[in-house]
């Protein structure tokens, strides 16, 4: 619980249901010596490959980052949630291992956290259907009191944090919350499991720069070429064929 | 107090597509032209560049070039007897911001609207009796007719170079084109791009029902192209990252791509980016409006620039905002239904069927903002409504537009939103699956409008916007016999799953549904029941005059911006050619 498990321990993990707990655990102390990502080779990028790019065996040990604003407890609450959206299996590694927790921190800890590119002026009125979010937190603050409520609900209903429950209480705590039946103080579980989904999901798909997305495992797992994204002499020849090609981000190109 | 600055032939609010054409047309004129735009200068070969430009977490989700809602946003409610609330971030509608406006990052789907959609009132009551619109359906003709208005629909494609198939030249049907549609006179200026598999499958399974697919009217060119102006547009990458973002290939019509390079080296025309007028200086008396007060957002000054004519081309929130805020023409209250300044506001009622083909290859990124084949069967008044239960329809298409990964990623009903169940569909179904789209018209309603908020402010300290709106029984039947088409094609096309969605219950401003706002300044030529005349020329100011979907009576079956474009060259025709010989009221009251 002390080191970072290897890739193949999670897959294993993720089969006999002990992953989240053990991503928990690397959040809490990251082991520094893992290795780094592996790069790419160079001719594969543009030619159309006939088999499907296996996710699972390119993918990089992971390696959890420092966190910008994240506690302890917050980093584990989103990893532990984000494992159980997200789990490992031969898809690609769990969210955590993607680097999901990562990017929240970091959008958190910046602009959009702050509340950037949002009408903040009161008078406040509770939510309304149909009319969008109210709360004057900024998301920052909007997180980390649903991650307060979350714990406090889990610890109230199953006696633990949410991360420190088994896969399959931490599944079901978090169908409870989607269906808006968790109990919260103050905070709706579902638009904060809402909230939260979004940004699980936003970590696992957006371009890798954002700390998420590692090695374009959810490009990988979906078969989306990424960038350059130029398909002028393409859409004729691949129409009704696989396009099945290395993905490249942002960075392939900068 | 406002700095006044020298006097100026001509001042535009808004540097979108209808302040774009508008400033090129008067600078034709030899006039003198201040253009303000509250946002920023966008220059494509600098701002939309690779590989940035792919961001789609930037530019989709974060939704970097549309206006910002800490600055202004809109409030809403369902009705008058509920308390609006500000939207506090914009999801169901994007409105643009900046140098080109929403036409930066636009799809550039680009139709004509049918002529029995010009004069809508007059061909519904004359097929249906006067008693076939509802008491409380406020739809009535523009003013202008398409006849009138073709070859101004024609420029405007010139000006784009669309990628199309004409289905009516001069009368002529013309197989592979759209039959429904309005005379033309002449062929699209840019052969159709080339269809995706999901398009062709569309086509094939429209034909056997017995419909007359086309390709999507589209300003994604598919050759390069020089426009009238001598502007050379390169050809369409199909690189899936046209609505939400700037055109990394030159290749998509906007206000940047078209106009704004021959507008930059015009030295009459001034465009003050980062500039947010305020309000119009309005002389009741005179029936004139003297001037347009802004702030320079760069150092928080204040300026007043008098003008001989004033154009808002501020969108649709913008120019009713900046009418009502300046005190120009009677605001429209739904109790009496008197009054016409904000009234006629629409959106669309679009719904989408998402269509599953197990085992299919689509490549669904492979795509372009307005590729796709369309049918116009059940729009407008293309079908016989006797005995329907509603007005009104739409086209419905299969638009390959793109599959970036965070927003597009289709499941089949039923499938969780997350774990392995939903991974395992996400990947199985991502490469095999496509939407269509039901274009719903969207007719007006007396008890959806637009006022000022009493609460709720923007940064410049005026009140927001308040938009009063829901679906109406019309908008639901409409939408689910139109849904219910589509999921018959969808059926025919051999879908392994359908997902038809039709638009139910009440309208919610958070999912996105199109930014095809209309209404707010409708025109007509009763001064009772609209705010411009069929000009575009306000009835109580006859220097101003307002451009945009906001002075739509009502909203069609199609997306709003070929006939926007086309209503503003009629609109600086009547300016050019009309009103500067003999400044007045264009048409009596
Ligand atoms: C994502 C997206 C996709 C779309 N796809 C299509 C499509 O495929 N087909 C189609 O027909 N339509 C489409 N539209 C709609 C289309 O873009 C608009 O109809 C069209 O561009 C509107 O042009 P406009 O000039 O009327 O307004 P805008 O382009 O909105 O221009 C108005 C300008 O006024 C400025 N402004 C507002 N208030 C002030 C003020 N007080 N002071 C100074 N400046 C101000 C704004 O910043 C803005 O730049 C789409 C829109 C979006 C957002
Ligand atoms: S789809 Fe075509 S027109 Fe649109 S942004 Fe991409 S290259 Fe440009």
């Amino acid at each position: 619980m002390t080191e970072a498990l290897p890739r193949r321990r999670f897959l294993i993990g993720a089969a006999t249901g002990t992953a989240a707990v053990t991503v928990a655990g690397a959040f809490a102390a990251p082991d520094l010596a893992a290795a780094q990502p592996q790069e790419t080779a160079p001719e594969t990028k543009s030619a159309p490959k006939p088999e499907t790019t296996a996710a699972a065996a390119e993918t990089p040990e992971y390696i959890p980052e420092p966190m910008q604003v994240l506690t302890a407890t917050e980093a584990a609450f989103v990893a532990a949630a984000a494992d159980a959206m997200i789990p490992a299996d031969d898809l690609s590694p769990s969210g955590s291992e993607c680097g999901v927790v990562t990017y929240i921190d970091r959008q958190l800890a910046g602009a959009y956290g702050a509340g950037a590119r949002m009408y903040r002026a009161g008078p406040f009125h509770a939510a309304v259907p149909g009319a969008g979010n109210q709360s004057p937190l900024p998301p920052l603050e909007f997180f980390r009191a649903g991650i307060k409520a979350a714990n406090d609900w889990t610890k109230a209903t199953h006696g633990k944090p949410l991360d420190g429950l088994e896969p399959a209480k931490i599944a079901e705590a978090l169908k409870t919350m989607e269906a808006g039946k968790a109990e919260f103080a103050s905070i709706g579980s579902r638009p904060f499991f809402n909230a939260l989904l979004t940004m699980v999901m936003e970590g696992f798909f957006a371009d890798p720069m954002y700390g998420g997305n590692r090695n374009m495992a959810s490009w990988r797992m979906i078969g989306y070429p990424g960038l350059p994204a130029t398909y002028a002499d393409k859409i004729d020849a691949f129409r009704g064929k696989r396009y099945d090609v290395e993905p490249q981000s942002i960075a392939d190109f900068s | 107090m406002a700095k006044k600055l020298p006097e100026v032939d001509a001042v535009l609010v808004g540097m979108g597509w209808s302040g774009s054409i508008m400033a090129r047309e008067l600078s034709k004129a030899g006039l003198t032209v201040v253009a303000l735009e509250r946002g920023a200068n966008r220059v494509p070969g600098e701002d939309f560049t690779l590989p940035g430009i792919r961001d789609e977490l930037r530019f989709s989700v974060r939704q970097e070039l549309m206006q910002d809602p800490s600055q202004e946003t809109v409030t809403f409610r369902h009705g008058t007897d509920k308390q609006a609330l500000p939207m506090r971030r914009f999801g169901s509608f994007l409105p643009g911001d900046g140098v080109g406006g929403m036409g930066t990052h636009w799809n550039a789907m680009t139709y004509r609207f049918l002529p029995s959609d010009h004069s809508l009132r007059s061909h519904l009551t004359q097929r249906y009796g006067k008693k076939s619109v509802p008491d409380d359906m406020l739809i009535s003709d523009w003013g202008v007719t398409y006849d009138e208005l073709e070859g101004h629909y024609d420029r405007f494609e010139k000006l784009c170079g669309l990628s199309g198939k004409a289905g009516n030249i001069k009368g002529k049907i013309h197989p592979g084109g759209n039959p429904f549609e309005g005379w033309r006179s002449a062929e699209y200026p840019n052969k159709p791009l080339k269809p995706s598999l999901a398009g062709t499958m569309f086509e094939a399974a429209t034909k056997e029902l017995g419909y007359n697919p086309f390709p999507a009217p589209a300003g994604n060119m598919s050759a390069p192209y020089v426009n009238p102006e001598g502007v050379r547009l390169g050809a369409c990458q199909y690189c899936g990252h046209c609505e939400r973002f700037g055109c990394e290939a030159n290749a998509k019509s906007s206000p940047n791509t078209t106009l704004l390079p021959v507008l930059a080296k015009e030295p009459k025309v001034d465009i003050r980016d980062r500039c947010y007028a305020s309000r119009l200086v309005y002389d009741k008396a005179g029936k004139k409006v003297t001037a347009v007060v802004y702030v320079d957002l760069r150092t928080g000054e204040e300026y007043e620039q008098p003008a001989g004519m004033v154009f808002l081309s501020a969108w649709v929130f913008g120019n009713t905002h900046m009418m009502l805020h300046s005190g120009i023409g009677q605001p429209y209250d739904p109790k009496t239904g008197k009054g016409v300044v904000g009234r006629n506001y629409c959106h669309q009622v679009q719904s989408q069927v998402g269509v599953f083909f197990e085992g299919k290859e689509m490549n669904p990124f492979m795509a372009a903002g307005s590729l796709g084949m369309v049918i116009d069967d059940f729009n407008g008044d293309n079908f016989d409504h006797s005995g329907m239960d509603f007005l009104g329809g739409g086209y419905i298409a299969l638009n390959s537009t793109n599959a970036r990964p965070i927003l597009t990623r289709p499941v089949p009903p039923g499938t969780p939103r997350w774990g392995s169940e939903w991974k395992e569909a996400t990947a199985k179904w991502y490469r095999s699956s496509a939407s269509m789209n039901c274009q719903g018209s969207n007719y007006s309603s007396r008890g959806n409008y637009l006022d000022l908020d009493p609460t709720y402010k923007d940064i410049l300290g005026r009140p927001l916007i308040r938009m009063t709106y829901n679906f109406t029984d019309n908008d639901r039947r409409m939408s689910a016999f139109l849904t219910e088409k589509g999921a018959g094609i969808a059926k025919a096309m051999g879908a392994t799953h359908i997902a038809a969605n039709a638009r139910k219950g009440d309208f919610d401003v958070v999912p996105y549904q199109s930014s095809h706002n209309t209404g707010g300044t409708p025109m007509g030529t009763d001064p009772k029941t609209s705010v411009v005349n069929k000009y575009l020329q306000s009835w109580d100011a006859h220097n101003l005059f307002v451009l945009g979907a906001s002075v739509f009576p009502q909203n069609a079956g199609y997306n709003p911006t070929g006939a926007v474009g086309a209503l503003t060259y009629w609109a600086a025709d009547a300016v050019v050619n009309k009103y500067l010989k003999n400044p007045g009221h264009l048409m009596k009251a």
